[in-house]
């Protein structure tokens, strides 16, 4: 079975346990920062950083509201990023991460190119960079924890479980309480599915959430041509062998006459 | 033979070339040494940029005049194109030999460059293109050994050779297809990232035609070009013929574009001033629709600088068209993730190395090789 993830961020007040927590459960090294006009600090996730809260300021009657956005890895059923890695460096393990095994990664940098949420980062100032991204704490996980970042959240904004549990309590919770939730869950059907998935009471369109992804599964897209090479390989053979023969014999009877 | 013989090393343009090439080096040191982040401008936003876009797109696009011309020279049994067989493979080759040094350099584990041999993948299309770069730079040094095995009389092997070339150039072609198409592949997935001017579920198709319009091209620059170098007559009848091909070529590709424009963003699209559409504007305006219109003018046929001026103008727009889909129709996305891109000084210099060496060996193997036989033969 694998499990999965709701995050509800209705429930986030933006402490940034979760992004300490994974920071020293990975052990990435910090990094200096500067102010830059919102609270999101890191602005970016990079290489050191697999988790951070974004901060969303609106006004709502003439008043600020504040949300708060967990970003992280979304562990897509059927990743874009698996399914352009060459060396299959990036896997869908069964209980539910999407993990890297960096003694397989070439350095191509697809996955950065085909991730839909924006993901994977590279270790840019290393002479031989690895990706970096959550891992869901595969680890963790494997040994019967639950990831950092859930297990010193205060407020319970992440609920942890199977898959199906997940979906159903999301489904449940925008059930009994539809005033104070957008009638949308973020994840269940983006990109053809995420284990880790949002409820909101704020338009996720106003949370820097993307709402162009596709709905289908993103490897579909390329699956659609690389079914058909062993085809074209065959249609190319066919006609480039079917051309000698014909122009061949054309030839000799040319001779002949 | 003597007459090629007497293409002179030392020339004021070689030293150039050299002063590229041991810029280039320096530049690749620096490179292993220091990484990435340090010699190029890429960033998290901007995974990939000039390397991938010119250098490797570019440099394959190039290389498709090589299995065009073998085919119709090997498979078409077309004889009238036999004299620029050799030319063509040779630039085929140094396209695949850029694409490689290049991705070598691009990528962040260099030295793991062989793992997709050993690790398949064959959902990725980066697979695809790394098994097909390994097979097809192998077919290419066999179809163009001969060259180098009658330089060196090994006549024995050279027999050998041309018994199997006929299987050898057809495995080319198969490749070539595919490999054209499958880097086309690549963008499939970008579906919501690249801009819709150029994204389309036929982009691999794209990529195979504007290829073979490139190659088209780049064979008769060649051609035009050597001939004007080595001072021999060009071959008009030939120059001509590839001109027709390229007529063929380019208004199917203005096909293709018209449709999925239309069906797509739409005509207006082009027109709205933003740095895609006129990047979009002057690749199909000028890769395309200027050379139709002056090949479909009789007199453009005749002349000689007629045929160079439209073979600049489509080798420019493909790569172009290259550089559009790598780097500047992703650029949007990139930006409103909050990054930017400008190629560094260094990414410059590594492509201008790599070109330039391109350059000089295409003149080494002309100056040491029997590569335009007949040239050779009418003087
Ligand atoms: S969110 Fe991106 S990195 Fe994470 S599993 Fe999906 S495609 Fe891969
Ligand atoms: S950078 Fe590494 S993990 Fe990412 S696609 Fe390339 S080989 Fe796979």
């Amino acid at each position: 079975m694998s499990k999965a993830v709701l995050i509800d961020l209705t429930r986030c007040i933006g402490c940034r346990g979760c992004q300490i927590a994974c920071k020293e459960w990975n052990e990435r090294k910090a990094r200096r920062t500067s102010f830059h006009g919102d609270y999101t600090n890191p602005t970016a996730l990079n290489s050191d950083c697999y988790t951070h809260i974004r901060f969303h300021e609106q006004e709502k009657n003439g008043v600020p509201v504040w949300s708060f956005v967990k970003n992280q890895c979304l562990h897509c059923k059927e990743p874009a990023c698996v399914s352009v890695c060459p060396v299959t460096a990036l896997k869908k393990t069964e209980a539910g991460p999407v993990v890297y095994r960096y003694d397989r990664c070439i350095g191509c940098r697809y996955c950065m190119v085909a991730c839909p949420f924006h993901i994977p980062k590279y270790e840019w100032e290393s002479a031989l960079p690895w990706v970096q991204k959550c891992s869901f704490c595969s680890e963790r996980i494997k040994d019967g924890m639950i990831p950092a970042c859930i297990k010193v959240c205060p407020t319970g904004t992440m609920f942890y479980e199977e898959y199906d549990k997940v979906v159903a309590e999301a489904k449940n919770r925008l059930n009994r309480s539809p005033a104070k939730y957008v009638k949308h869950i973020y994840g269940l059907e983006e990109a053809g599915g995420t284990s880790w998935m949002y409820i909101s009471g704020v338009p996720f369109e106003d949370l820097g959430f993307k709402m162009n992804i596709p709905v289908a599964p993103l490897p579909d897209l390329t699956w659609e041509y690389v079914s058909h090479v062993l085809p074209l390989f065959g249609i190319t053979f066919v006609a480039g062998l079917g051309a000698w023969v014909i122009t061949r014999r054309h030839a000799n009877m040319n001779k002949e006459g | 033979m003597n007459d090629t013989k007497e293409i002179k090393m030392m020339t004021p343009f070689t030293m150039v070339l050299l002063l590229a090439m041991a810029l280039g080096f320096v530049v690749a040191i620096y490179r292993l040494v220091n990484g990435l982040g340090a010699a190029t401008n890429l960033n998290d936003d901007f995974p990939w940029g000039l390397w991938i876009g010119f250098d490797l797109l570019g440099g394959v696009a190039m290389a498709a005049g090589g299995f065009i011309i073998a085919g119709t020279v090997y498979l078409l049994n077309w004889k009238k194109y036999k004299p620029i067989v050799r030319p063509a493979v040779l630039t085929a080759f140094l396209g695949y030999l850029m694409a490689v040094i290049s991705l070598f350099f691009d990528l962040g584990q260099p030295h793991r460059i062989w793992h997709p041999a050993f690790m398949w993948q064959y959902h990725s299309v980066m697979w695809i293109v790394a098994m097909h770069v390994m097979f097809y730079t192998t077919t290419l040094a066999v179809e163009f050994s001969p060259m180098v095995f009658e330089r060196l009389k090994m006549h024995g092997l050279l027999k050998f050779i041309n018994g199997i070339m006929m299987g050898v150039v057809l495995f080319g072609v198969m490749l070539s297809v595919l490999h054209q198409s499958s880097l086309g592949a690549l963008y499939l997935i970008v579906a919501e990232k690249l801009s819709p001017l150029w994204y389309n579920s036929l982009i691999p198709y794209f990529f195979l035609v504007s290829a073979v319009a490139m190659g088209l091209n780049m064979v008769s620059l060649e051609s035009i070009i050597s001939s004007k170098a080595f001072k021999h007559k060009p071959h008009m009848d030939i120059l001509q013929g590839l001109a027709r091909g390229s007529i063929i070529t380019l208004g199917l590709y203005l096909i293709m574009k018209v449709i999925y424009l239309l069906q797509g963003p739409g005509f207006a699209a082009i027109f709205n001033g933003s740095m895609e559409a006129n990047l979009y504007l002057l690749e199909v305006g000028g890769g395309v629709v200027v050379p139709l219109v002056l090949l479909l003018g009789t007199n453009v046929k005749q002349g000689v600088n007629g045929l160079l001026t439209v073979n600049i103008l489509v080798v420019a727009g493909v790569l172009l068209n290259r550089m559009n889909i790598a780097v500047f129709g992703l650029y949007g996305y990139g930006k409103s993730m909050g990054g930017s891109y400008f190629p560094s000084v260094m990414e410059f210099l590594l492509t201008l190395a790599i070109v330039a060496l391109g350059i000089f060996l295409f003149k080494v193997a002309a100056k040491y090789l029997a590569l335009f036989p007949e040239a050779e033969m009418q003087t």
